[in-house]
């Protein structure tokens, strides 16, 4: 039973990335790179509770809860991996687990890393980056009397 | 953590169908039943996995034996139990065998708040006879079982004469349950079943 010998910094990049890409991406991306997987547990959906902190130091608060589809599952050669997913998306959770078990494998990390996690880490960026333009764009500047005068 | 086995294949009608089987057992005490079929950890047995996953969740403290630790990785998993102390425990995991009054018993208050003790035995059917009496039960019932502790029946008698306080046992073996409700009374049997 090998156990994680993953950077927990590696992993938690990877694990996040996963998260973000949707089915379809992690399904054409991950094509052929698949390991051998059994389910431990899942892929169900379920809620959890998201908190908050008021002004991100205060006493922490329940914000609402959010659903996630989340799944667990092992790969032949003993690796266990952990996906947890907003949204119902059960195909997205497993392609997810799966991939991250693979990833904490020394002799698939690299191969994986590259043809899997940083394109859709790049990808992930330039959506990001594009809604944030079209945001910025329409960004309002009050100047109210009491800022000119400063 | 090494989590190497899944919990049951379809956990919400599993641990339903499991619920109802223990209910069942409780209610007829001595009574066998069969639980649903899953591939447990190599240390538990079907019906001793299958009782905890339907019995054990993040709101029971849990007790394991030294045997039982093996399978730790796995409940905290499947279950999210917190493992406790014996005398704060509100289920109990034994392998091996225990003292019933190593655990909480309840209060006269609150008899409730007494621990389930899921005791796995080496067989249900077979083995030495015991003849149950008490509530549940119009004629007394034969169990046998195979691999009970040494002492168990005068432990059991100081059990009974608690109520309503004492805990309650769960008897796993194989696929197979029965139950031990605190209200029955147990007698070695000189006889097998007919």
């Amino acid at each position: 039973m090998p156990v994680t010998s993953a950077n927990p910094l590696d992993r938690r990049r990877w694990m996040a990335v996963l998260a973000r890409a949707t089915a379809s991406e992690l399904a054409t991306s991950a094509e052929g790179r698949l390991p051998v997987f059994t389910r431990l547990r899942g892929p169900e959906i379920g809620l959890v509770m998201l908190r908050g902190r008021a002004g991100g130091t205060g006493p922490a608060f329940n914000l609402g809860e959010a659903t996630v589809a989340r799944c667990t599952v092992r790969t032949a050669e003993g690796w266990v991996g952990h996906a947890y997913c907003l949204g119902r998306d059960l195909r997205q959770a497993e392609l997810a687990a799966a991939l991250d078990a693979a990833l904490q494998d020394p002799a698939r990390q690299s191969e994986l890393d590259v043809a899997v996690v940083q394109p859709l880490a790049l990808a992930q960026a330039a959506r990001r980056d594009t809604l944030a333009r079209r945001a910025a764009a329409t960004k309002v500047q009050f100047f109210t009397l009491a800022t000119m005068r400063s | 953590m090494s989590i190497t086995h899944p919990g049951f294949p379809d956990p919400v009608q599993d641990s339903q169908a499991c619920f109802r089987a223990v209910l069942d057992a409780m209610a007829r005490p001595g009574q066998v039943h069969t639980v649903t079929a899953l591939d447990p950890p190599p240390m538990l047995d079907a019906a001793t996995a299958a009782v905890l996953l339907t019995l054990a969740d993040a709101d029971t403290p849990i007790w394991l034996d030294q045997a039982a630790m093996a399978a730790r990785d796995w409940i905290t998993f499947h279950c999210g139990a917190p493992i406790a102390a014996a005398t704060a425990a509100t289920l109990a995991l034994a392998l091996e065998p225990v003292r019933l009054d190593a655990f909480p018993a309840g209060t006269d208050d609150a008899p409730e708040l007494s621990a389930t003790i899921i005791l796995q035995v080496a067989a249900l059917g077979r083995g030495a006879a015991f003849e149950l009496s008490g509530p549940g039960l119009a004629a007394p019932a034969i169990l046998e079982v195979d691999g009970l502790p040494a002492g168990f029946v005068a432990e059991w008698a100081a059990n009974h004469a608690l109520f309503p306080r004492g805990v309650d046992v769960i008897l796993c073996a194989g696929d197979r349950i029965a139950a031990l409700p605190r209200t029955v009374q147990i007698r070695q049997a000189w006889f097998g079943k007919a």
